[in-house]
């Protein structure tokens, strides 16, 4: 075969490539749900984040208005610290509440807010005051059993 | 059959087609380097005037002419050399020269270490004792850089004619040209058709390697091995399984070639008959050391039993026809004898 | 008493020549690495060895992962549908096809044929004497034989890896949504949520790379250190296959249990 056309034929095979690789990133992955709007960060604290990781989404009524960026822990006040990029379009009163909620019965987590209704918002570097931990199942069951107990009395 | 000579713009010979026509100045750059066969004007040089004088059990047909080798350069030089792999030796030795403008033989029987030789002089071995020089310079102190530029001095026939089977015939005479030099496109083109007409191939220049016969193959690496313009060309049992056409046409090739290029031939070699009727100088080994030299018709002078077992071919001599006992066949025949009822 | 002593004995050579193999491979791949600046200078011959590698596994690859994404659109269906979740069938094939079964399958098939294919060439040029007149004509083999091919195995891996994981997802499709009936809607989406860029597509492709690298250096020191004979050749041939995917499946393992821990 000339040079040409191998040339030509292993361009084309590395376009192939190239646009396999697309597709699978913006089809099969969640490529198409990055964006590079700019975005503020808000912070909040939790007595339990439960099985919260970075990059969850931030829903208000199931939209997804930003994501987590950071968690860590205040050895302080003992009680986890979660940062949250929400997207500069988006604003909420500074008296909003946040909770981790669980998407379906036992699928991932993710932090809901619910806006409140104060004039000021939330700006860069706000702390959230109102904040609902993750519900953990044991404690859920336990609490259960011994108020069931106790109305057998 | 057209052989191109040579002529470098220094030179104030005429070049002359063997028809006797006058072919326009081609002038080839001389490579670069620094001493060139050129240096000789043609008209100094005396012609060889026997073609294929057939070797004839003792004597030649026709007497032939002792060619006045200038004694300038020896390009191959082995001073008692020793070789062999490892801890075994193979030879031990030999001492041996090759010269400008000389065909020299290197024959022996199979398996005495001709191929060893062979390896010793472009340094894929190096010698366990004594010096393999090779223009002027001993070989066994280069590496790297210098010893490339030396093997891009040497051209080297090896015996299947290691053609490259992925590229077809001119791509292969091609490759030295591409690898080692800068020369455009076109001239590639000029100088590779050149070769391949000094072989009889310009035609073939398109097939695959696959679609050529083994005598065309050994022509196309001897197009391969000259296309730089070696001053030592080495060949590897050159005659080895051709027809008689093809030896005649060989045996022609490597003494134009010699003549016309100026360069020093290097034959290894077991058959007599080409050979003697070629080179200037014949070097026999057996045995594990060199066991004669000199010319083809000192040598089928000689009375030494192993050059007269070799030349006249008696199955019987000083190379026993017996392969000899050794210890592992008497275990094995008593192994054997034991086993049957 | 000798029985065991010999036994020992051989084991202790056995090992040390593994070893000393190892020490060989190594050095012949460090002499391929360090002579790479070819590669760039002399692109044709890459461009060629792409093209052979490459190229002529295309055919096998786009099968299999057709076939592959059948299989596990199909497979996936009758479990998933035990538990009601037939719509996670897109992010089952997708996850599978990008985090594993794309570059694994990928590569297997790849050593069993461009990987024999390079050793079998290698193996013949050293047979007819090709590569010791290379050396005499003053080429290096190694720059001229081996580092093309190299950079070509390493080029056309992950190309070949990504184009089985897109026909396998195409073919998971075809079967869950054309055959079956699964609302196509869902088996996107969910498919969308469940493959992360980074984390799954991104980790495959390193994954082919790495696998496309170790391929192709056993096969080109199989090919290098296999003996001139017919049976010297498929010996090598044979251990290109074996070796290869024996160390595509361990690397795979030692990357997925750093990747996704």
């Amino acid at each position: 075969m000339t040079r040409e056309k191998t040339d030509f034929w292993v361009g084309l095979f590395v376009l192939l490539g190239a646009i396999a690789l697309v597709f699978l990133a913006l089809r099969a992955g969640n490529m198409s749900s990055f964006s590079f709007a700019p975005t503020y960060q808000v912070q909040a604290h939790f007595d339990n984040l439960g099985g919260l990781k970075v990059r969850a989404p931030v829903k208000s009524s199931g939209v997804v208005v930003g994501r987590v960026s950071g968690i860590s822990f205040d050895n302080e006040r003992f009680q986890a610290i979660v940062t949250l990029d929400l997207e500069s379009k988006y604003e909420f009163p500074a008296d909003s509440s946040i909770s981790i909620l669980t998407s379906g019965l036992l699928g991932e987590q993710y932090i809901g807010i619910t806006p409140g209704g104060e004039a000021k918002m939330l700006t860069q570097g706000s702390t959230v005051q109102y904040t609902q931990s993750a519900v953990v199942l044991e404690e859920l069951i336990s609490k259960f059993l011994y108020s069931s107990a106790g109305s057998q009395d | 059959m057209p052989l191109w000579m040579w002529q470098a713009a220094a030179c104030n010979a005429e070049s002359v087609s063997q028809r006797g026509q006058a072919i326009k100045g081609y002038a080839f750059s001389c490579s670069g380097r620094a001493t060139h066969p050129c240096d000789q004007p043609r008209a100094k040089r005396r012609p060889r005037e026997r073609r294929h004088a057939r070797y004839n059990g003792g004597e030649f047909i026709d007497s032939k002419p002792m060619t006045t080798v200038p004694s300038s350069d020896t390009i191959l030089q082995f001073a008692d050399v020793a070789l062999g792999y490892g801890d075994h030796t193979v030879l031990s030795g030999i001492s041996l020269e090759a010269r400008k403008g000389q065909v020299v033989a290197l024959m022996g029987g199979s398996g005495s270490g001709k191929t060893t030789l062979l390896r010793a002089a472009t340094a894929q071995i190096l010698a366990q004792k004594g010096r393999v020089a090779a223009f002027g310079q001993d070989i066994a102190q280069m590496e790297g850089e210098a010893l490339r530029q030396l093997r891009q001095r040497m051209g080297v026939l090896f015996q299947q004619g290691a053609l490259f089977t992925d590229l077809n015939v001119f791509e292969n005479v091609a490759f030295p040209l591409r690898e080692h030099t800068r020369i455009s496109e076109s001239q590639i083109y000029e100088r590779v058709l050149e070769k391949l007409d000094a072989v009889g191939l310009k035609a073939a220049a398109h097939l695959r390697i696959s679609e050529i016969s083994g005598g065309m193959a050994r022509r196309v690496a001897l197009a391969r091995a000259i296309v730089l313009e070696p001053e030592l060309i080495l060949y590897d049992e050159p005659f080895a399984g051709l027809d008689p056409i093809s030896l005649g046409i060989t045996a022609r090739l490597i003494r134009d070639l010699t003549d016309k290029l100026g360069c020093a031939s290097v034959l290894i070699t077991h058959d007599v008959n080409e050979s003697f009727a070629i080179a200037d100088q014949v070097y026999m080994v057996g045995q594990g050391k060199l066991i004669a030299q000199g010319s083809p018709t000192e040598l089928s002078a000689s009375q030494n039993p192993y050059v007269r077992q070799f030349l006249d071919g008696q199955p019987d001599g000083p190379i026993a026809f017996h392969y000899p006992v050794s210890p592992a066949f008497t275990t094995w025949l008593e192994q054997r004898k034991g086993r049957r009822p | 008493m000798t029985t065991p002593f010999k036994a020992i004995s051989s084991l202790g050579s056995r090992v040390r020549s593994g070893v000393s193999n190892l020490g060989a491979f190594m050095r012949l791949a460090g002499a391929i690495l360090v002579r790479s600046g070819t590669a760039i200078r002399r692109a044709r011959l890459v461009s060629q060895q792409v093209h052979f590698i490459g190229n002529h596994s295309l055919l096998i690859i786009a099968v299999s992962g057709l076939f592959v994404g059948f299989v596990l659109g199909l497979q996936g269906y009758y479990t998933l549908s035990r538990y009601g979740s037939e719509e996670a069938l897109g992010m089952l094939v997708a996850l599978s096809l990008t985090r594993e079964l794309g570059p694994v399958v990928t590569a297997l098939l790849f050593a069993g044929r461009a990987g024999t294919s390079l050793t079998a060439e290698i193996g013949l040029m050293k047979a007819g004497e090709q590569l010791a007149a290379m050396e005499v004509m003053a080429v290096d083999p190694i720059r001229r034989v081996l580092v093309p091919r190299f950079w070509g195995g390493v080029i056309a891996m992950p190309v070949l890896a990504a184009v089985f994981s897109m026909v396998g997802v195409i073919g998971g499709w075809v079967v869950g949504v054309l055959l079956i009936g699964i609302d196509p809607g869902a088996f996107w989406s969910q498919m969308q949520e469940g493959v992360d860029v980074i984390n799954d597509v991104l980790n495959g492709f390193i994954k082919s790379v790495v696998f496309g690298i170790a391929v192709t250096l056993v096969a080109l020191h199989a090919g290098w250190t296999a003996r001139a004979t017919p049976e010297g050749v498929s010996r090598a041939t044979t251990r290109t296959v074996v070796v290869s995917s024996l160390l595509v499946l361990g690397l795979d393992f030692v990357m997925t249990a750093l990747m996704f821990s």
